[in-house]
């Protein structure tokens, strides 16, 4: 059964590993529906946020495949309640609608959304959320207002331990590595 | 005057090393990028390259002419022979085979033998020449993104834009392709760090963070699997390239001696186990041996070694081995439960997993089991085999003349193959007493492999026999190495079985599209003519009664030595296992 998995690729920061990883989905057919890539706690290692909707079977043998990357750490894949995940969205309205209406407040009161610019022409709102929720937010403004310009993030993930899983596993891989003559 | 130029040119080399041997201790010295790029391969040992000239290699190329007391440098006539034969010099010597090739268009020619080399983990190390840094991305002439359209095709590349970074990058590239499952590696070098000048100072790479080749092997997976080998009424074990990559030949015998297990070999594992072994039971696959393949489902208990179930060995996977317990040693965690689920997989080097093993299981012997694979054997020499080597029709089958080149080589030759119908009687026929005599294109089947890949074979192996065999077809894709050959005079003895046509490609047509032929006939060039014009010597042979004279002549000849035999025009490859078919469903004849 195919459902939505969070892969974390932790790597060196070498250019072109971006592309070298992406091959390894689409030489599969796997769509990439999020990819987000940033700098790690660890100083020099990146982290890979990649969503896919897969079966497990098929992420294991992603992952597999993934870590043969010279240049790849680790690789760790999740299912979306094994990690705490965000993504953020931003909207734009127009500034006139906006002051029309009533339900202003009442909408970015409930949907914990908030204001980042107000100009004469347009109001750009953010929010923060999972993908359903931003998107509601979307279809609210959208409907009420009109949304001129909006865009969403790619995931951002983080696991429920308490330390980053990767320094665990560099000690332990290197101890092992040393039995290796 | 050019005695002159020679002379000089000497000195300038020994000065270099000697100035490079000096100040090895003084840790560093200036050069050249170029220089550099020599003075690298040489720390990593390397004494023979395959290459072709260009535009943006021409520094290094410069430097080079400085080495050649060191470094043998054998121009190919196109790119992809000289990563063929970097691969045929890999597969013989178990080091990695260089290549260099220019920018653009060299590159490119480098594609088929870098994927080659990749599905088939073959060590393999090139060096492209690329447009100077502040060029790149520009389309600049002969231009091309290697690195991107290398990069599914290599095991690691990386673009060097600065001179400094060649030591290393070198060093991480050896270490690389060499190490863990081997694989081809690409270092692109910009124009501009060639020429550019630095402190050169070497240091081998032993370790890169990012990358385990080899996992220690856990002694409690060998524990289980003993444990189910110990209890196996039918095992059998199957061989593959990983036995040869991790030099565990002695390994696999004494495990098989010990415990009595009849072991069957992949395409790429042929040659780990001499021919003759009492326990050895034959090819696996599509075109393998009826016992083997017929006994996979039957087995109880499959003990693969340094294999990795490709689809031509294990046919309908659903209905592969099922009754078996699978015991899965290898050194790739990505290929364990790829195809097949392990029972007991064993993760780690073929050699020390197979020690270790052999610690653990008791000795026993399967006697009967294994006069079951006698009883295939008889049932495949009667139908096919006796057919195949001792023809009573008039025409020549391909099947005799490897037997005659097997025996009269006292089966002791290296054979180098192509790929398709020759390729498979080749791996069928061909008897084999050490380990690395077979050299083929396994995984990619590349056509054309053969000829530049048995090149690299000789010049890697000069004291051995090195026969290559090719198809009429594949023999015309690289057929131009013919002039490397002539140039070097590379001691290969060629054999180009030509039926006139694409022969597996036929047999297909003949046994699943009704016999359409649909462009598999081939008008051929007159191939002693050929051969004769690039300076070769050559005969054709169209009877039985000239093969085995022919041969014989053909390996008394000092020298190069091109053998056509004109064979059966519309021959099979039989047993075979149909496509989408089980391996129990082996066919014998069509």
């Amino acid at each position: 059964m195919k459902q939505e998995y969070i892969i974390t690729v932790f790597s060196e920061n070498h250019i072109g590993l971006l592309s070298r990883i992406t091959i390894i989905f689409t030489r599969r057919k796997i769509n990439i529906d999020s990819l987000t890539v940033s700098e790690s706690a660890i100083s020099g290692v990146f982290k890979f946020t990649i969503v896919i909707n897969e079966t497990a079977d098929r992420v294991q043998k992603v992952v597999g495949q993934l870590e043969k990357v010279v240049d790849v750490l680790k690789v760790f894949a999740n299912t979306n309640d094994e990690m705490i995940y965000q993504e953020i969205a931003l909207y734009k309205v127009s500034t006139e609608f906006l002051f029309e209406s009533n339900d202003v407040e009442k909408i970015i009161r409930n949907s914990g959304a908030r204001i980042l610019e107000i100009t004469r022409e347009y109001v750009v709102i953010e929010k923060t959320g999972h993908s359903n929720e931003t998107q509601q937010l979307f279809d609210e403004l959208n409907s009420t207002y009109g949304v001129t310009q909006f865009i969403r993030s790619g995931r951002v993930a983080i696991t429920r331990d308490t330390i980053e899983r990767l320094s665990e596993f560099l000690k332990e891989r290197d101890a092992m590595l040393e039995q290796v003559d | 005057m050019q005695c002159i130029q020679i002379v000089n040119r000497k000195l300038s080399n020994s000065k270099l090393i000697k100035k490079h041997k000096k100040e090895q201790n003084m840790a560093t010295q200036r050069v050249s990028g170029s220089e550099a790029v020599i003075l690298s391969l040489l720390e990593e040992g390397v004494d023979t390259i395959f290459g072709y000239p260009g535009g943006a290699i021409m520094p290094i190329y410069d430097a080079l002419y400085d080495f050649d007391q060191q470094v043998t440098h054998y121009l190919t006539r196109h790119e992809q022979g000289a990563i063929h034969a970097a691969q045929g010099y890999a597969k013989v010597t178990g080091r990695p085979g260089v290549c260099f090739a220019t920018s653009g268009p060299g590159a490119t020619n480098l594609i088929t033998g870098l994927a080659d080399a990749m599905i088939d983990s073959i060590p393999v190390v090139c060096i492209t020449g690329q447009v100077a840094s502040p060029l790149l991305g520009t389309d600049a002439f002969q231009e091309s993104d290697v690195v991107g359209i290398t990069l599914p095709v290599t095991k690691w590349n990386y673009q060097v834009t600065s001179a400094d970074e060649i030591p290393e990058a070198i060093a991480k590239a050896f270490y690389i392709a060499s190490t863990g499952r081997p694989g081809p590696v690409l270092l692109d070098i910009a124009k501009d760090a060639q020429f550019a000048q630095f402190d050169f100072e070497y240091k081998k790479c032993t370790k890169i963070r990012s990358y385990v080749p080899e996992y220690p092997v856990d002694p409690f997976q060998v524990k289980a699997a003993a444990e189910i080998i110990d209890q196996a009424k039918k095992p059998l074990v199957l061989f593959g390239h990983g036995v040869i990559i991790a030099h565990a030949e002695a390994e696999l015998k004494e495990f098989v001696e010990k415990t009595g297990i009849p072991a069957a070999w992949t395409l790429l594992g042929l040659s780990a186990l001499p021919s003759d072994h009492s326990l050895n039971v034959g090819m696996l696959g599509m075109h393998g041996n009826y016992g083997p393949n017929i006994k996979t489902n039957e087995a109880d208990v499959i003990i693969a070694v340094g294999m990795r179930f490709d689809d031509r060995v294990t046919g309908k996977v659903a209905a592969y081995a099922r009754g078996a317990k699978i015991v899965h040693i290898e050194i790739d965690p990505a290929e364990i439960n790829k195809i097949i689920k392990a029972d007991a997989p064993v993760l780690g080097n073929a050699k020390k997993a197979l020690r270790m093993l052999i610690d653990n299981v008791k000795p026993n012997s399967h006697t009967e089991w294994l006069n079951e694979f006698k009883e295939c054997d008889r049932i495949e020499y009667e139908k096919v085999i006796s057919h195949d080597l001792y023809p009573k029709k008039d025409g020549l089958t391909m099947g005799e003349v490897v037997r005659v080149a097997s025996e009269k080589t006292n089966n002791d030759a290296i054979l180098v193959t192509d790929v398709g119908q020759h390729q498979m009687i080749g791996s069928r026929y061909f008897k084999f007493k050490q380990s690395r005599s077979n050299v083929t294109s396994g995984g990619l089947g590349t056509m054309g492999y053969g000829l530049p890949a048995a090149m690299g074979a000789k010049i890697g192996k000069p004291n051995r026999t090195v026969i290559s065999v090719s198809g009429d077809g594949g023999f015309q894709m690289t057929i131009q190495e013919l002039g490397t050959i002539s140039q070097y005079g590379v001691d290969l003895k060629i054999i180009v079985l030509n039926n006139n046509f694409l022969g597996m490609v036929r047999q297909w047509q003949q046994l699943f599209f009704e016999k359409r032929y649909s462009f598999t006939e081939m008008k051929n060039p007159d191939f002693v003519g050929i051969a004769k014009a690039y300076g070769l010597a050559s005969q054709k042979v169209t009877s039985r009664d000239q093969l085995e004279n022919a041969i014989q002549e053909m390996l008394d000849h000092k020298g190069p030595y091109v053998l056509e035999v004109v064979v059966e025009k519309e021959d099979n490859v039989f047993p075979m296992v149909p496509t989408g078919a089980s391996v129990s469903d082996i066919l014998l004849e069509p």
